[in-house]
């Protein structure tokens, strides 16, 4: 049975429509990552998913439970880590998962024990009665999720769980998800990195404006944007002749600029030798050479139209980028 | 554990945390303990001949007198703060971690009530302490005084219920913080600082009507002279009608704040 299933999806504030009826499947065990840009409405999915928002229409059940009608079994069943991890910066770390323990309904001398346990898992224990406010940003999103998990929920909802962190905080997040997981744990993780995605994720649904635009796993997505490509760089008056050379192994992709030269490759690696045999054979001399396969970015620029993480860059100065 | 036992323990649980979260703010704690001890200091120092006007209700000095009034503004000021912090608590997202957890979400307004009412219960400890080491009587003796902090408890969780109520409405600290002139305009019409037979008009009949009036005698009595009936049962049934308002207004800010989100 999925551990969350989703049908028709809607919620509006007013006139805007944050969610435009998505449907989507999560099965037991899985990690589904739910990817997209600031606005696209993952935290509004996310705070339905977790009854902390009604929906306007459409069903949603999580663990078996409607979200709406059986909210407080819901509740009972999952973990929430929210963006921005909410924190009381004036209680210690200790107290907070205690806390936690007695709202999930532990027994005190249980709730303690899961506690001092859970403290030591994300690696927190010397810092367990400091108070919060003087925890760096990652050990707030460790402490956060350690608060997620004092009650072992069937469905852990990550939303947004290394947003400004530093890589090294962020591998340790990514450790302990995929943990969680080899434990059976299902996992719903809204991200906006493209990578955290392609690393962590089973499945991944890419929302945008609302609406799910594509859903898969990542190699089945990419594998539908097409081929892999070889990049090129090649001398300042040679870019032209290059193409033309390419032109005739495979498809020429609009260049990124300067002096490089973007083709299509069917074969991948394969090709690479004939590739170099014939800009040798045309006399033109070759600077660089990588093979790209298609990422996450290239499935979100052909389903949107524009790049995620330039995207993100963007939102700065109030503009989407084109791809 | 039966689901009523496993509330209790929430409640109890956010009480505790209501308090702590207080004291380890010196802005909220400030204005409970600091700003009305400092008032009964100057206010009994400077105005202490007052007693000697002709309609002042006969007491054995003007600090005697001022206890009730310190007890409720600081614990009109506790109801304050505690809405303060709750609004502080949905701003920094601290709401969600508890409403999405599997307890009944008024429990969640209960557990800071429960904090509001012991900070309450602080406050009339605090006065009491302060009166008698200054030499007031309590008139009422050690039942007067159990009956005046449970008067001063069950007020501060009324008060705290309006608190609560706006937080969750507005979901701003600023607009909760901006109620404190309020909670000093409401004070003052009432007979807190000054006897309303001394009063002029229109604050006169304002204080009459004023429920906080209601309350105030119904604590200044056990420590001015003696527990009456009457002013209690009138007291009681301010605290009554105040906690009600509070429960319908905070089980409809609830209801907005869920739909919200």
């Amino acid at each position: 049975m999925p551990a969350i299933v989703v049908a028709g999806l809607e919620r509006a504030f007013g006139e805007f429509r944050a969610v435009q009826g998505i449907d989507l499947a999560v099965e037991e065990g899985e990690i589904y990552g739910f990817l997209g840009p600031n606005g696209a409405g993952k935290t509004t999915t996310v705070r339905m998913l977790t009854t902390l928002l009604l929906p306007t229409g459409g069903r949603a059940s999580v663990a078996g439970h409607d979200v709406v009608s059986e909210a407080r079994q819901v509740r009972a069943s999952i973990g929430v880590a929210l963006q921005e991890a909410a924190l009381d910066p004036l209680m210690t770390g200790r107290e907070l998962i205690r806390l936690q323990a007695t709202l999930q309904g532990l027994p005190p001398v249980e709730g303690r024990k899961r506690a001092d346990s859970l403290l030591e898992r994300v690696d927190l224990a010397a810092a367990a009665d400091r108070r919060v406010g003087t925890y760096s940003g990652g050990m707030q999103r460790r402490l956060d999720l350690a608060a997620a998990l004092v009650h072992e929920p069937r469905v852990l909802f990550l939303d947004e769980p290394t947003t400004g962190l530093d890589p090294v905080s962020r591998k340790t997040i990514w450790e302990e998800v995929r943990a969680l997981n080899d434990d059976g744990t299902t996992v719903f993780l809204t991200t906006q990195y493209l990578e955290e995605a392609d690393q962590l994720a089973d499945n991944v649904g890419i929302i945008d404006n609302g609406r799910i635009v594509a859903e898969g796993t990542p190699e089945e997505l990419k594998a539908e944007v097409g081929n892999p490509h070889i990049e090129l760089g090649v001398g300042e008056g040679a870019v032209a002749e290059a193409e033309r050379v390419l032109g005739e192994i495979g498809r020429l992709l609009p260049p990124k600029g300067g002096k490089r030269v973007l083709v299509e490759v069917e074969q991948g690696s394969a090709e690479i030798p004939r590739v170099v045999r014939a800009l040798d054979e045309a006399g033109i001399e070759v600077e660089s050479l990588e093979l790209v396969r298609p990422t996450l970015d290239d499935v979100f620029v052909d389903k949107t139209g524009y790049h995620l993480e330039e995207e993100e860059a963007g939102e700065e100065s109030g503009e989407r980028s084109p791809a | 554990m039966s689901d009523f036992a496993a509330t209790a323990r929430v409640v109890r649980a956010l009480g505790a945390r209501s308090i702590r979260q207080t004291f380890r703010r010196p802005q909220l704690i400030s204005p409970i303990v600091v700003f009305p001890t400092l008032l009964l200091a100057i206010q009994t120092g400077g105005a202490g001949a007052g007693i000697e006007l002709p309609g002042f209700p006969p007491v054995q000095s003007f600090l005697q007198f001022m206890l009730a009034g310190s007890m409720m503004q600081s614990m009109m000021l506790a109801g304050n703060s505690g809405g303060i912090a709750f609004a502080v608590d949905i701003e920094m997202g601290f709401t969600d971690r508890l409403f999405a957890a599997p307890i009944p979400r008024f429990a969640i307004v209960l557990g800071r009530l429960a904090g509001t009412a012991a900070l309450g219960l602080f406050a009339s400890i605090w006065f009491l302490a302060i009166g008698l080491i200054f030499g007031a009587d309590i008139e009422g003796g050690v039942p007067g005084a159990l009956l005046a902090m449970a008067l001063i408890t069950a007020s501060a969780l009324a008060v705290g219920g309006i608190g609560a109520a706006i937080a969750l409405q507005t979901g701003s600290a600023s607009v909760v913080q901006g109620l404190f002139p309020l909670v000093l305009v409401v004070l003052f019409l009432s007979s807190a600082f000054f006897p309303q037979a001394l009063m002029v008009e229109p604050a006169r009949t304002i204080a009459e009507y004023n429920p906080f009036s209601f309350i105030v005698e119904g604590v200044r009595e056990p420590i001015i002279a003696g527990i009456d009936l009457t002013q209690t049962l009138e007291a009681v049934a301010a605290i009554a009608g105040i906690i009600a308002l509070g429960l319908v207004l905070s089980a409809r800010a609830l209801k907005h704040r869920l739909r919200v989100g």
